[in-house]
């Protein structure tokens, strides 16, 4: 369709004048918004207030998308169970039987563990989760992965609170406001988690490729003793997650690590528990910066 | 005699309820904010944890109304709708205000030059801007950009340009919504 005859301005005065102001409206419209886009990559935090209130708005909403989404996954799950139901049936007998006795060996691992801790007096207590909710929404047509949860500072949620679900770690809270929260996901580029291997001490980074990978990068260099399969937990450096929880699988192996794939994937988990700071006092610490004066209170004591 | 039939055929016969009624105002000058809105919503309940699996909706609902409606939405239009699309899509503020403006420009540029013309050209138009928009938006979504990102933005690009026609079909009910005739004169 050909513009209306109204915005050809011609020799008329009075339209060529309203075409130049909707030029210059525009114009100042896109300077506004880069003006605003280099104010939001400078202090990401400084739209908060406002993007909370759009997100605790729509999250209701996001709820009912959420259950609709858990029933989707079962309906397919229970497809698939019913065609290879027999073979599958067998095998997962097996695996019980086996799952059975590791369990055992652990419980009896756990009660060594416990007993060598408090020889050492060591605090070994998990802390109860700060709320259980679902993944209401997430920046589907976005490059970065956020997702939103239903709970915010109101329920007491806190920036920087590790999210779990029940297979492992899914991200960490980013933003907050009243009655959602924004959670930075473990597959964002801009996240980085440190973690071990399950099977002994080789300590890494798990950094997310934008890709719904993570690359595994060794903090010590040298030669790489990944191999592909390796389970990777949380090292509890750092202070914010808890030690010991599933994050990745290795899946390909690189010069400086490897390439893991996602244990808990926020699509498939149906609640996320958002728990609390593992260790506050050393998050604080790492705020600390090298040339930190004391006060004069502090210098006085 | 023509008392006699029923009500609903006598209706037909005096040409439907149709015949006192004018286009409503409010539907006339809302139902293209609503729908650009609604389309930055969409994206928002789709659970993406892998890459971004929906095309950017909002944006592309507003470049169809402007295409398939030119002056219908002012040209500072990118400001609002693009500040909303900004705070439920996960970009950094101001991405989307500063794009769609620049789209607007753009547009209003290149209608100058061709004033008439068809569906073809405006899904040539429209793909080719939704590229660049999302090409542009990942370079300033401060996410760090490497091959791995790059090549999980082709499927978007690629379910975007294709999913034009049906977005054109169905700003074109929108507009049909639009301008129905739902006021009652008298």
């Amino acid at each position: 369709m050909a513009s209306p005859k109204s915005r050809r301005s011609g020799f008329s005065k009075k339209q060529q004048y309203s075409v130049f102001t909707g030029y210059l409206l525009a114009t100042l419209g896109a300077v506004f918004g880069l003006v605003l886009l280099v104010i939001s990559l400078w202090q990401p935090s400084i739209m908060q207030p406002l993007r909370g209130g759009a997100t605790t708005v729509a999250a209701p909403a996001g709820e009912a998308t959420a259950t609709v989404r858990a029933g989707g996954n079962n309906i397919w799950d229970t497809i698939s169970g019913f065609w290879n139901a027999g073979s599958q049936n067998a095998e997962l007998r097996r695996e019980v039987e086996i799952a059975r006795i590791r369990l055992a060996e652990a419980q009896a691992v756990e009660a060594e563990n416990d007993r060598l801790k408090a020889l050492l007096g060591l605090y070994n207590g998990e802390s109860p989760p700060i709320a259980t909710t679902r993944l209401v929404a997430s920046s589907a047509s976005s490059v970065r992965r956020f997702a939103y949860v239903g709970v915010g500072s109101g329920d007491g949620v806190e920036i920087g609170m590790p999210v779990h679900s029940e297979r492992g770690v899914i991200g960490r809270i980013l933003e907050t406001s009243l009655g959602s929260s924004r959670v930075l996901l473990l597959t964002d580029t801009e996240s980085v988690l440190p973690v071990r291997r399950a099977s002994d001490q080789t300590v890494a980074f798990a950094e997310g490729r934008g890709d719904g990978l993570l690359r595994i990068r060794l903090i010590n260099l040298g030669l790489n003793p990944l191999e592909v399969g390796d389970v990777f937990v949380t090292s509890g450096a750092g202070g914010y997650y808890r030690p010991g929880v599933a994050v990745a699988v290795l899946s390909q192996i690189t010069s400086d690590g490897g390439i893991a794939q996602l244990i808990a994937e926020p699509t498939a988990t149906n609640y996320v528990s958002v728990e609390p700071i593992f260790e506050p006092l050393a998050v604080e610490a790492a705020g600390v910066r090298e040339r930190d004066e004391l006060s004069e209170e502090e210098l006085a004591n | 005699m023509i008392d006699r039939l029923d009500p609903p055929i006598q209706r037909r016969a005096y040409g439907g309820a149709k015949i006192n009624r004018v286009q409503s105002p409010w539907r006339a000058r809302s139902v293209h904010y609503v729908t650009i809105i609604i389309g930055s919503l969409i994206p928002l309940f789709v659970m993406a944890d892998v890459m971004p699996v929906v095309p950017p909706l909002g944006f592309m609902i507003f470049l169809g109304w402007r295409l398939m409606r030119p002056g219908l939405l002012p040209m500072w239009a990118g400001v609002p709708l693009g500040a909303f699309d900004d705070l439920v899509s996960g970009q950094p503020f101001g991405s989307a205000i500063f794009l769609w403006s620049l789209t607007m420009i753009a547009l209003e540029i290149l209608e100058t030059r061709f004033p008439w013309r068809g569906f073809w050209q405006d899904w040539f138009t429209a793909g080719f801007t939704v590229l660049l928009y999302i090409l542009a938006a990942m370079l300033v979504s401060g996410a760090k950009i490497s091959v791995p990102l790059i090549s999980i933005v082709v499927p978007q690009i690629l379910v975007s340009i294709l999913l034009y026609p049906l977005i054109a079909r169905v700003i074109t009910l929108a507009d049909r919504f639009r301008l129905s005739r739902a006021r009652r004169v008298g």
